[in-house]
């Protein structure tokens, strides 16, 4: 179903990003990189205040005609972005947040072993297999 | 007598086997056929002629066969095109005929050629010609070598040693068809399994392959099955080749028998994992943090991805934590990737920590966990255990014997730096009896897993200083009561008392400190500690630490004045030439 997944650290570099091995791989890791300000905004624009109370789910970030970019933040600044295929109308909103919530709780999963070092690029395989049952889906 | 079956699959030459020939084929054929796919009934095979046509003999067990007779690989690959089985694509009742027909004519010196088959051949021989003593003999022997290997440096050359004492007595075993890179690794795993006889059936179903192709009355059922039990000895396990027991085993087994081989863990080594385990984690029903496990894995030098593989693996609920059955499965995976396994894409069900919690019940692991406890004692946990002990008998230690005197100077900036890092105790001390009356207010110190080098030094010091100034007790210790209250807020109120700290500690810096070590060290037993001990060593920790803090400080203060002293001094001298040079320099 997606595209593309990525996962950004908090100082906005890549922890793990990897698209459908279509034509032009680099434009996926461009648009993820222009989202980051999309992100950025959007984050910022709740405030200070409202920390406790924003959602992780950012929802769409910006569609572009043949994609849709959506968005998610944890409560320590690690952003998932998700590009998705324009043409799959069928994909809904609920379905975009479950797969967040199961990158989610795979980051969690590799968070838990010590022997990832906070800030290493992702190598886990089973983080890999989640990542890959969401890309082959349905495409 | 031609082959009734030749007709069903033959491509193949008419056979000509005499009748001899004709039963030990068939058996032959009757055990691979019936080791992969269950074919035939579980009744005994004596004479009974297997339908051909109706079984197929699998792959693997054919190839046991095949590798222990004994020929070399070449002939074997020959024998195996001569045969038709490739053509085929299996081995089919005519197929594996021919080819027994042509190990036999290659073991009879004959060249492998369909022409060889024709003429009268004796029987072929298949490796394992000893007799159960030398396999009850052999299994020892592997028993001991296996114990050199369990821990982190896995010897290959042992393990190639012992394979080749090992071929000598028996067949050359089946490899691990899938993981045949380390060919020494896979027997020896066979082995130590076999010997253990954990692996019940495993062990049957892998004696099996080594010594089962002769000819040999099957002894029946009831001792076959009855060689689940732990600690099956050699005959039963002779016995339960038979093919029909071993058949229905592998059945359960659902074809993931040598596979599973490497990743079954034997009792030895889950003696030794559970061992290693209270050395980390003194209960075994709770569990290892990740950074301890860390440390530890990280010894085993292998490299940070593989390591974090096999974490991934053996972390079943992911908790960032290991219980006692999850770190059997790491360090047992560990092992394996030592001995050169590639390691898993998933962790072997054999390996689930379901299944280590059943195969191994909980008072087993218990038993081992106190046998070992007496005599395993790691460096890190001794100090650990040690202390407590000193604390628990601290009106006993009167008797110092001499001191050593290393351990002090260094650890006393990190015993400042610990003291001054730990959280104000919390619970009230109840118990003053302890320390006949020095604690009034430090509360309990929650114990810690693993203290640290300095932590041992800090409560010997203060120890001796407990028993050995009694008088200055009561004077020190409200000086340690403000002292810890006081410590956080400012250092002066420690300077008050500074003199009589000073005395105390410096009458005592080296001398008591290795005399507790050692003292320590006499009393190695461990004891069960009950909830007022505990809180007795805490407090008792908690005042050492701080009696070390006043110490250092102490030592600082006095440096400090010193230094002070010296610059009053200068400032004096300066302003005495200031007041020379100012007539000169007004004019």
């Amino acid at each position: 179903m997606a595209v593309c997944i990525a996962v950004i650290a908090k100082e906005n570099y890549p922890l793990y990003i990897r698209s459908t091995p279509t034509e032009n791989e680099l434009k996926f890791h461009y648009m993820v990189h222009t989202s980051l300000d999309v992100v950025d905004e959007k984050i910022s624009a709740m405030g200070k205040a409202l920390v406790d109370q924003r959602e992780l789910y950012l929802g769409l970030l910006y569609p572009t005609e043949d994609y849709k970019v959506y968005g998610y933040v944890t409560n320590s600044k690690v952003k998932f972005v998700m590009v998705v295929d324009s043409s799959n109308t069928a994909l809904r909103d609920n379905e975009i947040r479950s797969m967040f919530r199961k990158l989610h709780n795979s980051y969690t999963d590799v968070m838990c072993n010590p022997f990832y070092n906070p800030g290493d690029r992702i190598q886990s395989r089973a983080f890999e297999n989640m990542v890959t049952s969401m890309m082959i889906q349905v495409c | 007598m031609e082959v009734a079956a030749g007709g069903g699959c033959g491509t193949g030459p008419p056979l000509l086997l005499s009748d001899s020939e004709q039963q030990c084929y068939s058996e032959l054929f009757a055990r691979c056929a019936g080791a992969a796919s269950g074919g035939p009934g579980p009744g005994p095979p004596e004479g009974t002629r297997v339908a051909p046509g109706t079984a197929t003999a699998a792959a693997g067990p054919v190839a046991d066969l095949f590798r222990a007779s004994q020929l070399p690989p070449e002939t074997l690959h020959q024998i195996t095109e001569l045969c038709g089985a490739k053509r085929v694509g299996y081995f089919g009742p005519t197929q594996f005929y021919v080819a027994l027909k042509l190990i036999a004519a290659a073991q009879s010196g004959l060249p492998v050629r369909t022409e060889s088959i024709k003429c009268e051949l004796p029987l072929p021989r298949f490796g394992m010609s000893k007799s159960d003593g030398e396999i009850r003999f052999g299994n020892p022997a592997e028993l001991h070598g296996k114990k050199v290997q369990i821990p982190y440096l896995p010897t290959e050359k042992n393990s190639h040693k012992r394979m080749d004492d090992e071929d000598k007595q028996e067949s050359q075993s089946p490899t691990m068809s899938p993981l045949a890179s380390p060919p020494s690794s896979p027997p020896h795993y066979q082995r130590v399994s076999l010997s253990h006889g954990y692996s019940k059936l495993r062990s049957s179903t892998e004696q099996m392959h080594p010594a089962p192709y002769e000819t040999r009355q099957p002894i029946g059922q009831p001792e076959g099955s009855s060689s689940e039990g732990p600690g099956a000895k050699p005959l039963r396990r002779q016995a339960s080749l038979i093919r029909s027991f071993s058949v229905e085993r592998e059945l359960q087994d659902n074809n993931s028998n040598y596979p599973d081989e490497p990743w079954r863990i034997t009792e030895e080594q889950r003696e030794y994992y559970v061992n290693q385990f209270r050395s980390l984690q003194p209960d075994p029903s709770s569990f290892i943090s990740g950074s301890v496990a860390k440390n530890f894995f990280t010894k085993s030098k292998l490299s940070i991805p593989e390591l974090s593989y096999i974490w991934e693996l053996s972390d079943a609920d992911c908790d960032g934590a290991l219980t006692l059955p999850e770190f059997c499965a790491a360090f047992h995976l560990i092992v394996a990737r030592k001995n050169g396994y590639p390691l898993p894409e998933g962790l072997p069900p054999t390996l689930q920590p379901e299944y280590l919690q059943a195969a191994f019940p909980k008072s087993k692991w218990e038993c081992a966990i106190f046998d070992s406890y007496s005599e395993s004692m790691p460096a890190n946990q001794q100090p650990c255990d040690l202390n407590r002990m000193e604390k628990t008998s601290a009106k006993d230690m009167a008797d110092f014997p001499v001191p050593t005197q290393d351990v002090t100077t260094g650890d006393d900036k990190q015993a400042l730096k610990s003291t001054v890092n730990e959280p104000l105790p919390k619970d009230v001390a109840e118990d003053t009896a302890a320390n006949s009356g020095l604690l009034h207010a430090p509360p309990a110190l929650p114990p810690r897993p693993c203290p640290t080098q300095s932590e041992p030094v800090s409560e010997a010091d203060l120890h001796p200083q407990l028993n050995r100034a009694p008088s200055q007790a009561a004077e020190s210790s409200p000086a340690k009561k403000d002292a810890i209250h006081a410590q956080p807020p400012s250092k002066p109120i420690r300077r008050k008392f500074r003199s009589e700290n000073q005395t105390t500690e410096n009458q005592e810096p080296a001398a008591a400190v290795g005399g507790a070590a050692s003292a320590a060290m006499v009393k190695p037993h461990p004891t069960v500690q009950k909830q007022s001990s505990k809180q007795k060593k805490a407090i008792q920790t908690a005042i050492r630490k701080n009696k070390e803090a006043n110490a250092v400080l102490a030592r600082l203060n006095s440096e400090l004045q010193q230094q002070l002293k010296e610059v009053h001094q200068e400032r004096i001298a300066l302003e005495n030439q200031l007041e020379q040079l100012r007539p000169v320099t007004v004019l």
